[in-house]
């Protein structure tokens, strides 16, 4: 038994304990940093695709506005009455963040994995299997991060916005872009074919519609109320929700301590396994 | 011994040889597709039969309770499971019809080239297209079937015209699935398909009066959302599933999406023969 | 003391996959500026041994040191010099020629200004200096292996692998791709490659190894293989069907080094084939057809693995 069985240390940067590396303080090898780049080019010539996913958490928004705003009217959110749009626009905020987390680290690494050969291309030069986790991560949080920013834009424009801490939901917003694409990188590991991304869905489409996105959470019964209380997107919607609401308190923190526990073990479970998956 | 080759033929079969119709050339086609759906429909069940349950649980039960308290009179006085609950059906089909006439349709002609393999055959450029518009067809059917059980399993349906809704809802799908493929043929790159998405199909769900009537939008956007073929079926599924229909508002209805099935067919015609012999 | 003449050492270098085991047990040396190559059918472990070799695909025992260096702890290191051309092209078809070039360089970590004039320079060389704004997607397969070329070049490779590096090319395709190598080669880049053609093997290989079954089954140069396994020239002759087992017994009479009796000809193995084929007409034979040729590596690789399907 040689040493060549065991995958090297080096080769797999994320091999260690997630916080030891977090810090040494940097996102990851020089190597990830190249991936973020080719990908931001591949936007130069298809910008509008990039502008284009803007719009969908937007017209959602203004949909919400015009239609079921007036037909819900006040709804009770966590500091008191507020207008139905000004409750729900904080949640599609948390939901595009997971969203495109998720598409980024499930279905775009899945099909650059098993179809066009892109991570073997990659492989062939000094990068490292962990620059490309750590790549993929990195562009998705910046994406998430550019719409995150220009949602919180038209919050502000619409007066969604009710409270100085909304400062803290673009932060917030990518945090929970981190849980999700970290978690759905190291998912995707699993994955053997796109059948399986039928499981991604089903874990994704009823979070959307039930994770207080739409109404409080008074409207469950209290076992329901658990259950949803359980899912990580209720706690990215709780802390957007109590940030741009102004009802800030100690309690938001638990969110954040979900979303960074979540976080950090797909990352560590990501790293652990991607290695395995392109260098067979 | 060496294997023997497979003898090439060498006069027709004695006889007159009848040329098939287009339509027994356009089911062969379309047993390539079930052939195909046979393998993955396990798949498919989730998006046809999951995704309507849980909108019609979260959104027209959940949701719900907190419209039924507040804005009903702005619709009618009516449960809002009863009013979103047929508009859904006929988004459903929306999406059914869009999702079967584009990345399938790019595919078959860039990827598994599967479309250039049916043309090298005695199926001719419109049988190809037309076979795929009864595979098309065929999952319109399932999944409007689907969801109308579901819909009255919710309860949410109030008249017994609601039966004619289900071939309403079918021709929804196929008013987008018959233009969108004569076009989906024609594309190299999936990004346009991101933007039929961003730019059509999520604005025309949410605008369209599936969620709210089309009343509450601002002066200016009414006559826009009333020329969209979303709204057609939405309105007519919605007027049958209540037992509210007349036959002028349903003929106009159904005149309007037909027409609209009918030139994507005459388009795609033409299309899939530009396409396919190159 | 290792030789630091040698870029390449492998010893009982093994690869499994589960029970399946692709490279089984093979040794060989490579030296700075050979061109070495790895002949075999489909499945007998060519690719295995070039993906262990690039550092992107751990053996499962034996030792293998490239540039002095263990693959797996410093795979990194040791890709930095390495050009690799893959055996199907893995450009980025969403990026241009020009934008390939770069970003690819911007993996091995090197400034913009480098790349850029490595570009015009690499785009010259492999003949596609005005197409580098084009999209790479509508690129002809000739042209797309040109430019996997030119990008496996961009960190100035001590070391150049070629997985199949012409399968699928047209004639005037493969002939510009051998004459780059070809330079290449007198520049002193060492080449490795793989392929199951053997005049590319003829044209571009200093030394070559079959493998057939995860293991070698020879090594030596083109001509030193051809002449330990086959003959000088090769007989080849065609025989009316009904004819052709009772030509095939009379001709055990000439008593050639080795007689090949195929479906459809027969194969004489012999130092000279004029002489041969009078010998056979002396014996009252008339072939339909017959050809007097050299022996290639062809003969000798279908003697080595046979001339089975293997998959």
């Amino acid at each position: 038994m040689s040493s060549a069985q065991l995958p090297s240390v080096r080769d797999l940067p994320l091999r260690v304990l997630p916080v030891a590396w977090l810090a040494r303080g940097s996102l990851g090898g020089r190597g990830s940093r190249h991936l973020v780049e080719r990908h931001a080019r591949v936007y130069r010539h298809t910008w509008l695709v990039l502008l284009s996913g803007f719009f969908e958490p937007l017209f959602y928004l203004l949909s919400i506005g015009v239609g079921l705003g007036k037909l819900v009217g006040t709804v009770t959110g966590p500091s008191g009455p507020v207008s139905y749009t000004s409750f729900v626009a904080p949640a599609l905020l948390a939901t595009s963040s997971m969203n495109g987390a998720v598409f980024d680290s499930t279905f775009n690494v899945f099909f650059r994995l098993k179809y066009n050969k892109f991570y073997d291309a990659a492989l062939a030069t000094p990068m490292r299997a962990g620059d490309i986790a750590l790549g993929e991560i990195s562009w998705a949080l910046l994406r998430g991060g550019l719409y995150g920013a220009a949602f919180m834009i038209v919050m502000l424009a619409m007066r969604l916005v009710h409270s100085p801490w909304a400062v803290l939901g673009l932060p917030s917003a990518l945090l929970i872009g981190f849980a999700f694409a970290a978690t759905g990188m190291a998912a995707t590991t699993y994955m053997r074919s796109w059948q399986h991304f039928e499981f991604v869905m089903l874990a994704a489409l009823p979070m959307f519609l039930f994770s207080t996105t739409f109404y409080p959470l008074s409207v469950y019964p209290r076992a329901i109320q658990i259950v949803v209380e359980c899912t990580p997107l209720y706690q990215g919607v709780a802390l957007l929700r109590g940030l741009t609401l102004g009802a800030v308190g100690p309690a938001l923190l638990w969110h954040v301590a979900y979303l960074a526990v979540m976080g950090l073990l797909g990352l560590y479970v990501a790293s652990l396994r991607i290695g395995r998956l392109l260098l067979k | 011994m060496a294997p023997q080759a497979p003898a090439a033929r060498q006069a027709p079969p004695a006889g007159p040889v009848p040329a098939p119709s287009s339509w027994s050339f356009a089911v062969r086609e379309f047993r390539y597709w079930t052939t195909n759906y046979r393998r993955t429909w396990r798949g498919s069940i989730y998006s046809s039969v999951l995704s309507p349950v849980l909108y019609l649980a979260a959104i027209g039960v959940g949701l719900g309770t907190l419209v039924n308290k507040h804005g009903s009179a702005r619709l009618g006085h009516i449960s809002y499971l009863a009013f979103l609950a047929p508009g859904l059906l006929a988004a459903a089909a929306m999406e059914t019809g869009i999702g079967e006439s584009t990345y399938p349709v790019l595919g078959s002609v860039k990827w598994r080239r599967t479309y250039y393999a049916a043309a090298a055959s005695p199926l001719r450029p419109a049988d190809v297209f037309h076979g795929h518009l009864l595979f098309t067809t065929m999952r319109l059917v399932m999944n409007c079937a689907v969801f109308l059980a579901v819909m009255a399993a919710f309860g949410a349906v109030k008249s017994a015209w609601v039966i004619a809704a289900f071939p309403v809802a079918v021709l929804t799908g196929l008013a987008f699935a018959a233009p969108i493929e004569a076009w989906a043929i024609m594309v190299t790159k999936d990004t346009s398909f991101a933007m039929i998405f961003r730019f059509g199909l999520i604005p025309l769900f949410l605008f369209s009066g599936t969620f709210f009537p089309v009343s509450q939008l601002p002066g200016w956007a009414q006559p826009i959302a009333y020329g969209t073929p979303l709204w057609h079926g939405v309105a007519l599924c919605r007027s049958l599933s209540l037992g509210t229909a007349t036959i002028g508002e349903t003929l106009l209805h159904v005149g309007y999406l037909a027409a609209l099935a009918a030139a994507g067919i005459a388009i795609g015609n033409r299309t899939y023969r530009r396409r396919l012999y190159v | 003391m290792p030789d630091p003449e040698v870029l390449i050492r492998a010893k009982d270098l093994t690869k499994r996959f589960g029970d399946f085991t692709a490279v089984d047990g093979i040794d060989f040396e490579l030296r700075r500026g050979e061109a070495f190559g790895f002949l075999g059918p489909n499945g007998a472990g060519k690719s295995s041994t070039m993906r262990m070799i690039g550092c992107v695909s751990p053996r499962s025992g034996g030792e293998l040191s490239i540039l002095g260096m263990d693959p797996v702890a410093d795979g990194p290191a040791i890709r930095a010099r390495l050009g690799v051309v893959p055996q199907e092209d893995t450009l980025d078809v969403e990026l241009t020629v020009r934008e390939n070039l770069l970003i690819y360089g911007r993996y091995f970590g090197l400034p913009r200004n480098v790349i850029s004039e490595r570009t015009d320079q690499l785009l010259e060389f492999v003949q596609l200096t005005d197409r580098g704004a084009d999209q790479v997607e509508p690129l002809s397969g000739g042209l797309k292996r040109r430019l996997t070329i030119a990008r496996s070049l961009i960190n100035e490779p001590e070391i150049l692998l070629l997985d199949e590096p012409t399968t699928g090319l047209d004639p005037q395709a493969r002939h510009v791709v051998w004459d780059r190598l070809f330079r290449l080669k007198q520049r002193g880049v060492t080449l490795v490659l793989t392929t199951h053609y053997m005049d590319e093997a003829e044209q571009l290989c200093d030394r070559l190894v079959v493998m057939d079954g995860g293991r070698i089954a020879a090594a030596g140069s083109p001509r030193e293989l051809i002449e330990q396994y086959s003959t000088a020239e090769v007989l080849e002759l065609r025989f009316d069907p009904g004819e052709h087992e009772q030509a095939a017994e009379k001709l055990a009479d000439l008593r050639a080094q080795r007689t090949e009796v195929l479906a459809d000809r027969i194969l004489l193995y012999i130092p000279n084939g004029d002489i041969a084929l009078t010998a056979v007409r002396d014996l009252g034979l008339v072939p339909l057809t017959s050809l007097v040729r050299r022996s290639t590596l062809e003969d000798v690789f279908l003697r080595l693995t046979g001339r089975q399907l293997e998959d």
